[in-house]
């Protein structure tokens, strides 16, 4: 089944008196990467949030594009792994069949770990993982959820930039095809992964024009899209910090 | 592992060196000889009461932390249950469990009952509290996960919040171990038959003050074997949890 978008419509939220959005109008299309950037406590987290269904806003809608209700769609992957330290690396990517009490599909777990490149890993504790391999756990226990909408908080900015490239593919392979949000500092991950780009900004924050780039993520490092996009973002990203 | 023993062993020396050199009355502070004789001599009569003392110790600890276990849970699980919980779990630590040790043993009688609910009265708050400390402080970051995994709260207290909070449950079953010989001890002192409670209030009426020493001596001893192994279990048991 073909994923929905998602349409966010004068969306507003206010924290302790200070507006963070007034009318914040964006749209997420169907079965893209859509990557959000933008300076630190402008509102990017609470945006995800509030489309995640984990905070409220004070006003405006979060809606799919198909008209039906988005919760129980949606998959989400935070900076840190979450992963539970008690719990084998398989049961982690089961969690959500633990948590809603349903059975546990271990073979689809199994396949999804060796996706990853860590099914001989299935029994061991994440204790003994190191970060790169932890994420990608992570990776696999959202991909378990099987959710046509996924967003992604940052989940990549821990790891080291070979490490970091090589998830970044694998993501851009495994999740081709849903709509994804991903927030991000790194403005090369955001040229490689995203079909199109934007920077939130300001008080309260708005979203600037976004940029398209050329090509199906995930994108070569020197490829010249990548590369040219990645000095529009950065340019666009010093002007605020200006 | 070797510092303990150095300790023990400067402690007894230290206690020798006065009983030798100062002329302290032996009714008063016998010299470890005398307490050593006292303890191979009465060593049947010692080893009955000291089971006693170990079996109501042990029965306390295991209904305690299962009381207080339950009862963390009924509170984190439903509020109803937290206003109807709260004020008898602090009641229960506002009057003094010494006030209540001849009202246990009129009502549970001489035996094993009384004291088992003594050490249960001292060791179900500091499990409870800790145990709710720890469902309380679940990593935001899982519940929030567990929320956008449409999660029912019966299964994420179970298999998310319960297990996260074993360490925290963990820490009160030490102070509950290190606690609970307190109110055993105490149970037999105000009105018991057998017991190393018992053999203290006994030797201390006739003056034998090596046997009391004797009793003191073994009730440390178990006392401090109890916690060494109750730590090591839960160690072992947590070993996914750092520093737990």
């Amino acid at each position: 089944m073909a994923p929905p978008g998602v349409e966010i419509g004068n969306l507003g939220l206010r924290y302790a008196g200070a507006s963070i959005f007034e009318d914040l109008n964006v749209t997420l299309r169907a079965g893209e990467f859509s990557v959000l950037l933008g300076p630190s406590g402008v509102g990017k987290t609470s945006l995800l949030r509030i489309i995640a269904g984990l905070e409220a806003p004070a006003s405006g809608y979060v809606r799919a594009t198909d008209g039906k209700p988005l919760s129980g769609r949606i998959a989400y992957m935070a900076q840190q792994d979450l992963l539970l330290p008690w719990a084998s690396v398989l049961n982690n990517v089961m969690l959500g069949a633990a948590l809603r009490g349903g059975a546990k599909d271990t073979d689809k777990a199994m396949a999804l770990l060796e996706r990853v490149g860590l099914h001989s890993r299935a029994r061991t504790l994440p204790a003994q993982l190191s970060g790169g391999e932890r994420q990608r756990v992570a990776l696999a226990r959202t991909l378990y959820e099987d959710r046509p909408v996924v967003l992604m908080d940052e989940p990549f900015s821990a790891l080291d930039a070979i490490t970091r490239a090589r998830i970044q593919n694998l993501a851009a392979e495994l999740l081709a095809g849903r709509t994804v949000l991903l927030i991000t500092h790194d403005p090369m991950e955001a040229c490689r992964l995203g079909h199109s780009l934007a920077v939130l900004w300001g008080s309260p924050a708005r979203l600037g024009p976004p940029i398209i780039v050329p090509g199906a993520p995930p994108r070569a490092l020197d490829d010249d899209a990548v590369l040219h996009n990645q000095g529009e973002l950065l340019r666009r990203l010093a002007g605020l910090a200006a | 592992m070797i510092r303990p023993f150095v300790t023990l062993g400067v402690f007894i020396a230290g206690w020798w060196a006065l009983t030798a050199f100062i002329a302290i009355p032996p009714f008063m502070l016998p010299s470890p000889q005398a307490v050593g004789a006292a303890v191979w001599t009465q060593r049947d009569y010692l080893a009955a009461n000291t089971l006693v003392t170990l079996t109501e110790i042990i029965l306390g600890l295991i209904a305690g932390a299962l009381l207080g276990g339950v009862a963390a849970l009924g509170i984190a699980a439903s509020p109803v249950l937290q206003r109807w919980l709260m004020p008898i779990l602090v009641l229960s630590q506002a009057i003094p469990v010494f006030a209540l040790a001849p009202l246990l043993v009129l009502w549970l009688g001489f035996g094993i009952g009384s004291k088992v609910a003594m050490a249960v009265l001292v060791i179900f708050f500091p499990v409870t509290a800790n145990f709710l400390d720890g469902l309380r402080r679940t990593e935001p970051g899982w519940l929030d996960l567990a929320r956008t995994m449409n999660a029912t709260p019966a299964l994420v207290l179970l298999r998310l919040r319960l297990p996260a909070a074993l360490p925290a449950f963990a820490s009160g079953l030490r102070v509950a171990t290190a606690i609970a010989p307190i109110g055993a001890i105490l149970g037999e002192w105000v009105g018991a038959s057998s017991g190393l409670g018992y053999v203290m209030i006994n030797a201390n009426a006739r003056i034998e003050t090596d046997l009391m020493f004797a009793a003191l001596a073994i009730l440390a001893a178990m006392a401090i074997t109890l916690y060494v192994a109750v730590d090591h279990a839960l160690r072992r048991l947590l070993r996914w949890a750092p520093g737990a």
